[in-house]
């Protein structure tokens, strides 16, 4: 199929502009990253970090009005100078997209069914027959009881795990080779949540299917995935496999974010209270020049206001943005 | 049940009850029950009923907290919602201060719930965007008491600045505001009426990391300074172990376990609440 060398995917250098009322916006910037088959990846970070756009951007669903500079390779196709209609090929079919809200994502109008074979027809030319077996089989490896007899149910009629269930069933429908799955637990119960994230975990294994998963969930992307980037301001702060960030904790950021969670079973002390980060995400129009993090961080210096800070090797694939990383 | 007059001048009669008998439970919920009815299924069959509530007690004692935890459809924001008085129990009682909410005239609750405030999910959608934040802030004193717009004023100041909002944000309207310091005016426009008890339904569950913190840190100190109590739904269980004393888990309806958040989340006893912890993801490391 391809020379095993090339990475599935090969994100360089990305830099997505928005356009806002306050004028050109740098929402994502100097982002970089390479997937294999096979491989896990999460983003973490807070509303407004750009993991959502970076999710966009490789599926070729950004607003109109953003611009994308950078490169952006799937198997060795080069997304960002790619036509439309190529893309359209490729989406829903070799790489495919599951959201956070899932009542959203699924046509009220259009029975369950449908949906899910939509793709089917579409990028394999299946009859409808055919597609309509080949539904039934996906809602059934997604865990839908009785799929055969709910095929003409509507969205409505499921409750909110199910409906991710369906979502998710439509993304494999072509199975593809890149999932991109943004916050998909988010809206669920934690014992629904568990059971999701153990079948996007089964769907890896079994067909080597990479996976990005977005959360800004500390505990679901320990559990998830084997790499992850930390993003804050549009940013990569922080890299590395997820055993070594979130083991080191290396960059202020990533310290900060660890902090503040509330942790269960933590003996609790009256007039205690949690840690927290100074200030507020900020608006991407006001990021602060040079280190995104500058201004909030504790550790902040004049220096840290010049430029961006070059990423740094810590070993092993781990790598953090910080001018004073060294530092006791 | 204490007489409409003293009921009337409502931060009277909570001080007044609140002092005579320490040991009486600010909250006490008895055997509340709620019955919804279903659509029929057939012509001439009875509707069929679904049980969101089957019969939850629990006190919450002045200053203290209690979290009720449980998944969709547990009957937590059912609770809530009849704690607040804003639904019907098919049976059972809510005593606010030795008042049952359920069997006060539509006058005496309006006066009843100056002690009683509630915080929502979603800091987007339970603030008016056309109203500046002192018009919403102040409003539930406006329902309550002909005041001043003078005392509005300064009333709306005193609660902006105890949840860390400036006096210049009192003109501002929603919009120009992040999710967390949304959140901030919808405590303030609970704290106003100087309540004993604040329903918050999931109140950091729409905020950032980072901004969940900053607002969790903010009801502990308004519990430290001025003794509220909190009946916290979540789903959570951090979230709550961090807030409450007390906590309840609820499934289908019923409280299957109670106790203090940390022993009740280290050595689950009901195989619900286990099921639940034990799907809680966690940072686990070597």
């Amino acid at each position: 199929m391809m020379a095993s060398a090339t990475p599935l995917l090969e994100v360089q250098n990305l830099a997505i502009t928005l356009q806002t009322q306050r004028g050109a916006v740098r929402a994502v910037h100097d982002l970089g990253f390479t997937l294999a088959r096979g491989e896990t990846v999460g983003l973490i970070g807070e509303s407004g970090c750009g993991k959502s756009l970076t999710a966009l951007a490789l599926m070729g669903l950004l607003p109109d009005g953003a611009s994308v500079r950078g490169s952006i390779r799937f198997d060795g196709q080069e997304l960002l100078a790619m036509p439309d209609k190529a893309l359209c090929q490729l989406r829903g079919n070799r790489m495919a997209m599951v959201f956070q809200e899932p009542m959203s994502a699924l046509n009220p109008v259009h029975s369950i069914g449908r949906q899910v074979a939509e793709p089917l027809r579409l990028h394999q030319g299946l009859s409808a027959r055919q597609a309509r077996t080949q539904a039934m089989e996906l809602l059934e490896r997604v865990g839908i009881a009785r799929a055969a007899e709910r095929l003409d149910a509507y969205p409505h009629q499921f409750s909110g795990g199910q409906r991710q269930r369906i979502t998710i069933a439509m993304a494999l429908a072509c199975g593809p080779d890149l999932l991109i799955a943004d916050e998909p637990t988010t809206a669920l119960d934690v014992t629904v949540q568990r059971q999701i994230l153990e079948l996007l975990a089964g769907l890896v294994a079994e067909r080597g299917m990479a996976l990005i998963l977005i959360s800004h969930d500390l505990g679901v992307i320990a559990q998830s995935v084997a790499r992850t980037l930390v993003m804050y301001g549009g940013t990569v702060v922080e890299s590395g496999p997820t055993r070594a960030v979130f083991g080191a904790m290396a960059h202020p950021y990533t310290q900060g974010l660890f902090a503040a969670r509330p942790r269960l079973g933590a003996a609790r002390v009256a007039g205690e209270r949690l840690p927290t980060i100074a200030g507020s995400v900020p608006d991407l129009a006001d990021l602060p020049a040079g280190c995104p993090f500058a201004g909030r961080c504790p550790r902040t210096l004049d220096a840290c206001h010049a430029a961006l800070p070059p990423a740094v090797a810590l070993g092993a694939g781990h790598e953090a943005r910080c001018i004073r990383l060294g530092e006791p | 049940m204490s007489t409409t007059k003293s009921i009337a001048v409502g931060a009277i009669s909570t001080s007044a009850t609140g002092q005579n008998d320490s040991n009486s439970p600010l909250l006490r919920v008895q055997d509340l029950r709620r019955d919804y009815p279903l659509p029929r299924t057939s012509l001439l069959g009875p509707r069929p009923q679904v049980h969101a509530l089957r019969g939850v007690s629990l006190d919450i004692h002045a200053g203290r907290s209690l979290g009720v935890v449980g998944e969709s459809g547990s009957g937590k924001s059912t609770l809530a919602r009849l704690v607040m008085a804003l639904d019907t129990p098919s049976a059972g009682s809510v005593e606010l201060l030795g008042r049952d909410l359920h069997r006060l005239t539509a006058c005496e609750l309006r006066a009843a719930r100056r002690d009683l405030q509630m915080v929502f999910q979603d800091p987007y959608g339970s603030l008016d965007p056309r109203q500046t934040v002192e018009t919403i802030v102040t409003e539930p004193l406006q329902a309550l008491a002909n005041a001043t717009k003078a005392e509005l004023r300064e009333r709306a100041a005193e609660v902006l600045a105890q949840v860390g909002l400036r006096a210049g944000d009192a003109h501002k309207y929603p919009h120009e505001f992040s999710g967390g310091q949304r959140q901030r005016i919808a405590i303030a426009r609970a704290l106003i009426t100087r309540p004993r008890l604040i329903v918050a339904d999931e109140p950091v569950s729409a905020l950032d990391v980072s901004v969940q913190a900053q607002v969790l840190n903010l009801l502990q100190d308004l519990q430290e300074r001025h003794g509220v109590s909190y009946l916290l739904i979540s789903h959570d269980l951090a979230v709550v172990q961090q807030l409450c004393d007390e906590v309840l888990v609820l499934y289908q309806g019923q409280v299957v376990e109670r106790g203090a958040p940390q022993a009740l989340f280290t050595q689950p006893r009901h195989p619900y609440t286990q099921a639940l912890v034990a799907a809680v993801p966690r940072m686990a490391l070597p």
